[in-house]
């Protein structure tokens, strides 16, 4: 098993257009779902691994996948991996970027993410203001993977994606 | 088809299935609207995880049985979780006891299942244990809020840990498939994690400054399919779509 990503190149810039439904300003390459793309007889097999188990995203991702690589002339079969499970930590650093950019605060490590969310601490930076004096809301976003949080300061409400390892 | 097998993934799904459906029974009727999506997506995450398991069973059946076949078409006495996760909402209390009470068995069961001979399962485990541990967090913390919290909201945790806790040992019940499954390096010996689940449990409540029930009362049935008169509801609201409409889908 290994979490090493096998991208055949000539498809990355085709994959690269494809977006998170929900996040549409994050590429789902960014987002580290495609585990693997290669080129075999003419077709193109493309495995794509879930964020959240009940993630309703993942049929759309593979039916826009299917559609970006027809649009290119290519036929594609997608399959569903759950091995090795997906982490936040594939998120790229571009993809963390945009997440911010759209007003999503990216993922702290572990540790830190337990602080936030059972102990109150005030780590999770205002994707507005970027003040720290951020309060905890809702464990549970307006997605599973999302977590609600207001900051004290500027009082902007915000989502925080969680730690996911 | 391995028979061992299919109800032995059966036997965990439907847990997952039957508390995800009571979960769900709460969109747009949480006491306030963070508890509410925080109910609504700990259901998706068990319904996500349902997925997998019935998809990997209608692999092994072999036939042209589908996931939703599955999930949507057996009756009552068919349905093998066990009697916790099928109780009611009575109140705010009850959901969170109820499930705390299942959150600290699935994380250990999970824990166990990450290292079975069967790849599908072990891999759908290390899947779901990482979404199990935020459920986990959040009834622990609902218990020990409202345990600790006002003298009504005191009373009301207590009943239902007292109400809920006869449903707590099946959950440590072997059933033949459970056993099969055991020799074979596939399935977790439930048996095994009782001790640990109380001592963790027990731990808890005293945080949370409630009583542990003493009573050594406990219900069980579920596991064979003998029910409590709360299933039947829940899955006519579960099929009716498939009932009255035959083979429709979204």
């Amino acid at each position: 098993m290994t979490t090493e990503q096998q991208i055949d190149k000539i498809l990355i810039p085709i994959l690269e257009k494809v977006s998170d439904p929900e996040i549409p300003v994050l590429s789902i390459m960014n987002m580290g779902v495609v585990r693997s793309a290669v080129i075999e007889n003419n077709i193109v097999k493309v495995e794509i691994t879930p964020t959240y188990s009940g993630c309703p995203a993942m049929d759309v991702i593979g039916d826009d996948i299917k559609a970006a690589l027809k649009a290119a002339g290519y036929h594609s079969e997608i399959e569903l991996i759950l091995a090795p499970a997906w982490t936040t930590d594939w998120i790229t650093p571009r993809g963390r970027q945009a997440l911010e950019d759209y007003g999503i605060a990216a993922p702290l490590d572990a540790e830190a993410d337990k602080d936030v969310l059972l102990n109150g601490k005030r780590l999770v930076k205002c994707t507005n203001c970027s003040s720290t004096n951020t309060r905890l809301v809702s464990q549970f976003g307006s997605t599973a993977c999302k977590a609600q949080f207001q900051c004290d300061d500027c009082q902007e409400p915000f989502d925080y994606f969680k730690c996911l390892k | 088809m391995n028979n061992n097998l299919y109800n032995y993934i059966l036997g965990i799904a439907d847990n997952s299935l039957i508390l995800g459906q009571r979960l769900g029974e709460l969109t747009g009727h949480g006491p306030s609207l963070e508890t509410d999506i925080a109910c609504t997506n700990i259901s998706l995450d068990l319904f996500g995880q349902v997925r997998s398991y019935f998809q990997y069973a209608a692999k092994i059946a072999g036939d042209d049985r589908t996931e939703d076949d599955i999930a949507m078409l057996r009756k009552e006495r068919d349905y093998v979780n066990v009697l916790l996760v099928e109780q009611p909402n009575t109140n705010f209390a009850y959901t969170m006891a109820r499930q705390f009470l299942f959150d600290v068995y699935h994380l250990a069961f999970l824990s166990e299942l990450e290292k079975s001979k069967d790849l599908t399962l072990s891999a759908i485990a290390k899947k779901c244990i990482k979404e199990v541990r935020y459920h986990e967090r959040f009834s622990s913390d609902w218990v020990k809020r409202l345990g600790d919290g006002t003298a009504e909201s005191k009373t009301k945790m207590q009943n239902a840990i007292n109400d809920l806790w006869t449903y707590t040992d099946e959950l440590f019940h072997q059933t033949e498939a459970d056993k099969a499954m055991v020799k074979e390096g596939i399935g977790v010996d439930v048996t095994k994690l009782k001790e640990a689940y109380y001592n963790n449990v027990k731990e808890l409540l005293e945080e949370a400054t409630l009583e542990i029930p003493e009573s050594k009362y406990f219900q069980k049935g579920g596991k064979k399919g003998i029910h409590t008169e709360h299933l039947g509801y829940l899955l006519a609201e579960l099929q009716y779509m498939q009932r009255a409409y035959p083979n429709m889908e979204w």
